[in-house]
């Protein structure tokens, strides 16, 4: 009987995933511990090994099938004296892929003639085309509903992919940390919806996992955090100075204004510890450490890896772990560690030249700060003109956490760090 | 033997070993089942079956003896012992040719003898099969489960001896009928077997080193058990423990530690029910990964050991010690062996335990205790049979439906019964939990009257303080 390749739960809480790329071929041999696929889940990319060693004998689920349930037979090896006719009764008695994308060929993308309401293809188990009944226990229901989590986010893990507690339990555990920071992409200009049949053509685009928590959450903060902002312009040319003198006494690190930032706002939370707190529905927790999720854009989305403790590191280990979370965050490579549990989020676009933005704030944390670019502008100082470089941060509070004075604390110990950096080494 | 190679060999014929060797050949897995005495195993031939044979002739025999109380004249009854084994033994040997029956029809090949592993690593696949010394064959398996079982603990200075201490086996097949016995253990087994003599009519001492009967049901429902049996005439020491059995030609003084006190008694008959120990010995375990934890198999929610292609399931894997545990337990193992989809691992949460003494006993999930101690906000419900036409009616006055809810979530964390038929009734609740139905879903629900079950709606609606007949 062929050896059966089940999809890999890669953390305690994963019920599906996507299959993104096979590294081996039908008629490969495999040995014990070779990775033979690479399975995506909502934010990381992990390699699979192989357990048992034999020839690869049929590749059941296509690359880039998504919703593989966990435990669905994905390929099929064949053991020593085997051949490919020992592989008709295996897949007989295999258990159908989860998903419906299977077939690599099928078109993810619904012709533009058909009509606009052909459903796209489903997620194996549970967000169900709109319309569809989703199964799901009475206290799955209830507990999701306590929890203010849409139900139909929750992938189920139950008979027939029943929601059951365990995956409201999951999601829960797992939602916390949502890869939210950045600014709500703004809307598409919402002209008024077409009457059906008469639709504009358009491509469409299945939601990926991570695309599915950052319109879960995101909409979740705005609905039910209530924000407000604060916004409070920087000086940064003794900062500036301050970098490129750094800079170059070493080549050992290469510090960023965003690594100064990163520091400034980690020592700012450790002298104003009020702003580092979260809501729990009942109170209001503060944290020991400022543990600070940065925004970093990544293909298809974003992620926020943690820089944990960062008033309390040097500006070369922040800049270090920094580089290093970036670059892996941007290959999928995270580890869910490192992108969960932040207290205070950064989501810096001054690369991109804008000036100022209002960030949403990526619950359960109680604040997050935008910062804009460094541009030269006109200030005025003892009555006079003057040209400084100037950046431009607001900072998004949940007001049941930070009032305003307390926000205003902070951006004001924030601020006089940037503008007198020597005063963050103290 | 023609064909020695299988893709499962079930080591074990017991509730476990049967139903996983059938269900596998059900999934079109070439199975063979090892046994080395009875189909069945303890279960069927020396546990569950046999014991409740037995238990139906106690209660028959309270009935009569108490049959005025229903109107009845009843004279004479008495216990003709030879035929109430036999019935019971007629009971086993009945259910152990049905499993027969029930592994050809599925086509399993059944070996009679032992199993034992033959080395690690590939030998690990590897079962010598040998009977009374002599090899029977040599299987070779893809997957091998092991469903060995598990048989009664003895307490050094406590062994039994077949004769005057008795374990489960020699007290289901008394010659006599002891006047005095001492039980030692009060869990499932030592209750049930307390419970049958005392109807019977001996004088009947039970000892616990807990400091409760019952210690792994809910309190209050101990307590009230405790009470039923003081009332039949039971004498129960709990927080007590037997140090020294002195045996005379036909009776035996024992001597009993409690509170820093001692004491001795004299009894015809002993029954020893402390617990039991798993089989692990003599299958060959060493050398392989296979890793054993105070006599139990260690195993994962997919019944996995930690030796690849080896399997454990049942009583030789740890508690709970019930057979519909190990059936299945045995039925996930084999599912996922075969790749069924829609597979889950095997939980513990939801197994339903049942003592078969007078009055009974049933329960699912978590005491009340227990869900406190793992931080639950609780809402309790309580409906005793006092308020149940139906059981007035039985002449069973005597129980008690409690519930355990999660106030927040309104999840029925445990329910726990004590009275007449509750093990028929646990059911429905272990239906609820296992659908996650919170407490309305149960007060919507519609349960026939006149019947015992009312009560378990009575106790939901209490718990929300909605009762309407207490």
């Amino acid at each position: 009987m062929p050896i059966k390749i089940l999809m890999p739960a890669l953390s305690p809480t994963m019920t599906e995933g996507t299959l993104a790329k096979w590294l081996v071929s039908e008629g490969d041999d495999v040995n014990s511990g070779d990775v033979i696929a690479e399975i995506e889940t909502d934010k990381a990319t992990m390699e699979v090994e192989a357990v048992e060693e034999g020839k690869v004998g049929k590749l059941l689920v296509g690359e880039g099938t998504e919703g593989v349930q966990v435990n669905a037979l994905i390929a099929l090896l064949l053991e020593d004296g085997e051949d490919a006719s020992a592989l008709e009764g295996a897949t007989d008695a295999a258990p159908a892929p989860a998903s419906p994308a299977a077939a690599p060929e099928a078109p993810a993308v619904p012709e533009a003639a058909a009509p606009a309401a052909a459903p796209a293809p489903a997620p194996a188990a549970p967000a169900a085309a709109s319309g569809d009944r989703i199964f799901s226990s009475p206290l799955a229901r209830r507990m999701a509903q306590q929890a203010g989590l849409d139900i139909a986010t929750v992938s189920g893990s139950g008979p027939n992919g029943r929601i059951v507690k365990r995956d409201i339990e999951a999601a829960l555990a797992s939602g916390a940390p949502a890869p939210a920071a950045a600014p709500a992409p703004a809307a598409p200009a919402a002209a008024a919806p077409a009457p059906e049949g008469v639709e504009p053509a358009f491509d469409f685009e299945p939601a990926n996992g991570m695309r599915k928590i950052i319109a879960q959450r995101l909409t979740e903060s705005k609905q039910t955090v209530p924000h407000f902002y604060l916004t409070v312009d920087c000086e940064i040319d003794t900062l500036l100075a301050l970098r490129k003198e750094l800079n170059s006494r070493s080549d050992d690190y290469k510090i960023s204004v965003n690594d100064l930032i990163i520091k400034a706002s980690g020592v700012a939370l450790r002298r104003v510890p009020a702003a580092n707190a979260s809501w729990t529905g009942d109170g209001i927790k503060r944290y020991h450490t400022a543990d600070i999720s940065v925004a970093v854009a990544i293909e298809g989305g974003l992620i926020t890896p943690v820089v944990r403790d960062a008033g309390g590191k040097g500006l070369e280990t922040i800049s270090n772990e920094m580089r290093d979370l970036a670059v892996r965050a941007r290959d999928g490579k995270l580890m869910p560690e490192e992108y969960q549990g932040g207290t205070f989020s950064i989501s810096n676009l001054g690369m991109f030249g804008i000036k100022q933005f209002d960030a949403v704030i990526n619950p359960p944390q109680g604040a997050i700060m935008a910062v804009g670019a460094g541009e030269q502008r006109p200030v005025v100082r003892n009555g006079a003109l003057a040209v400084a470089t100037v950046m431009s941060v607001t900072l998004s509070v949940d007001h049941r956490v930070v009032d305003g004075a307390i926000g205003a604390e902070f951006l004001a110990a924030f601020k006089k760090m940037i503008e007198d950096p020597m005063t963050m080494l103290l | 033997m023609a064909d020695t190679n299988f893709d499962v060999v079930v080591v074990g014929g017991g509730p476990g070993g049967y139903v996983a060797a059938i269900r596998s050949a059900q999934l079109g897995m070439k199975t063979a089942l090892v046994e080395r005495e009875h189909l069945g195993g303890i279960c069927l031939n020396w546990g569950c079956i046999p014991t409740k044979a037995l238990l139906r002739t106690s209660e028959i025999y309270h009935y009569a003896t108490h049959a005025e109380q229903f109107g009845l004249k009843v004279e004479g009854a008495s216990v003709d012992l030879a035929a109430v084994v036999k019935r019971s033994r007629r009971i086993a040997a009945q259910l152990n040719g049905g499993v027969g029956h029930l592994l050809k029809k599925n086509k399993v090949t059944v070996i009679d003898g032992a199993g034992k592993l033959d080395g690690g690593g590939a030998g690990a696949r590897k079962l010598k099969v040998e009977k009374d010394g002599k090899a029977v064959a040599d299987l070779v398996g893809k997957h091998i489960v092991l469903a060995t079982g598990a048989r009664a603990r003895s307490l050094p200075g406590l062994e039994p001896d077949g004769k005057l201490v008795w374990t489960y086996k020699e007290a289901m097949v008394p010659e006599t009928l002891p006047k005095s016995m001492l039980v030692v253990g009060s869990g499932a087994i030592g209750m049930e077997f307390a419970s049958f003599y005392n109807d019977l009519g001996a004088d009947v001492t039970v000892v616990e080193v807990m400091d409760r009967i019952l210690p792994v049901e809910d309190a209050e429902i101990a307590a009230f058990a405790h009470k039923q049996f003081v009332k039949q005439g039971m004498t129960i020491h709990a927080a007590a423990q037997v140090t020294k059995l002195d045996r005379a030609k036909d009776s035996v003084t024992a001597t009993i530690e409690a509170g820093g006190k001692s004491s001795q008694i004299t009894v015809d008959r002993v029954i020893l029910a402390v617990g039991i120990v798993g089989n692990v010995e003599d299958l060959g375990l060493e050398g392989t990964k296979v890793k054993v934890d105070r006599t139990h198999i260690e195993v994962d929610g997919w019944a996995r050991t930690a030796e690849p292609g080896i399997y454990a399931i049942g009583d030789v894997a740890g508690p709970p010690w019930l057979a519909h545990k190990a059936s299945h337990e045995g039925v996930v193992c084999v599912e996922k062996i075969a790749g069924e989809p829609g597979v889950h691992p095997f939980e513990t949460g939801n197994i339903p335990g049942c003592t078969y003494c007078r009055p009974q006993i049933a329960s699912v999930g978590l005491t009340e205790d227990a869900a406190k101690e793992q931080g639950h906000k609780v809402r309790v419900g309580r409906f005793p049979f006092m308020g149940n036409g139906k059981a007035i009616a039985l002449g069973e006055p005597e129980g008690l439906v409690k519930t355990v809810f999660d106030e927040k979530t309104g999840e029925l964390l445990g329910a726990h019964m004590v009275g007449a038929e509750v093990t028929e009734l646990i059911q429905g609740y272990v239906v609820a939990r296992t659908l996650e139905t919170t407490e309305k879903e149960l007060m919507h629900t519609i349960f026939p009257h006149p019947t015992l079950s009312e009560m378990m709606h009575e106790s939901v609606l209490d718990a929300y303080g909605k009762v309407i007949h207490f």
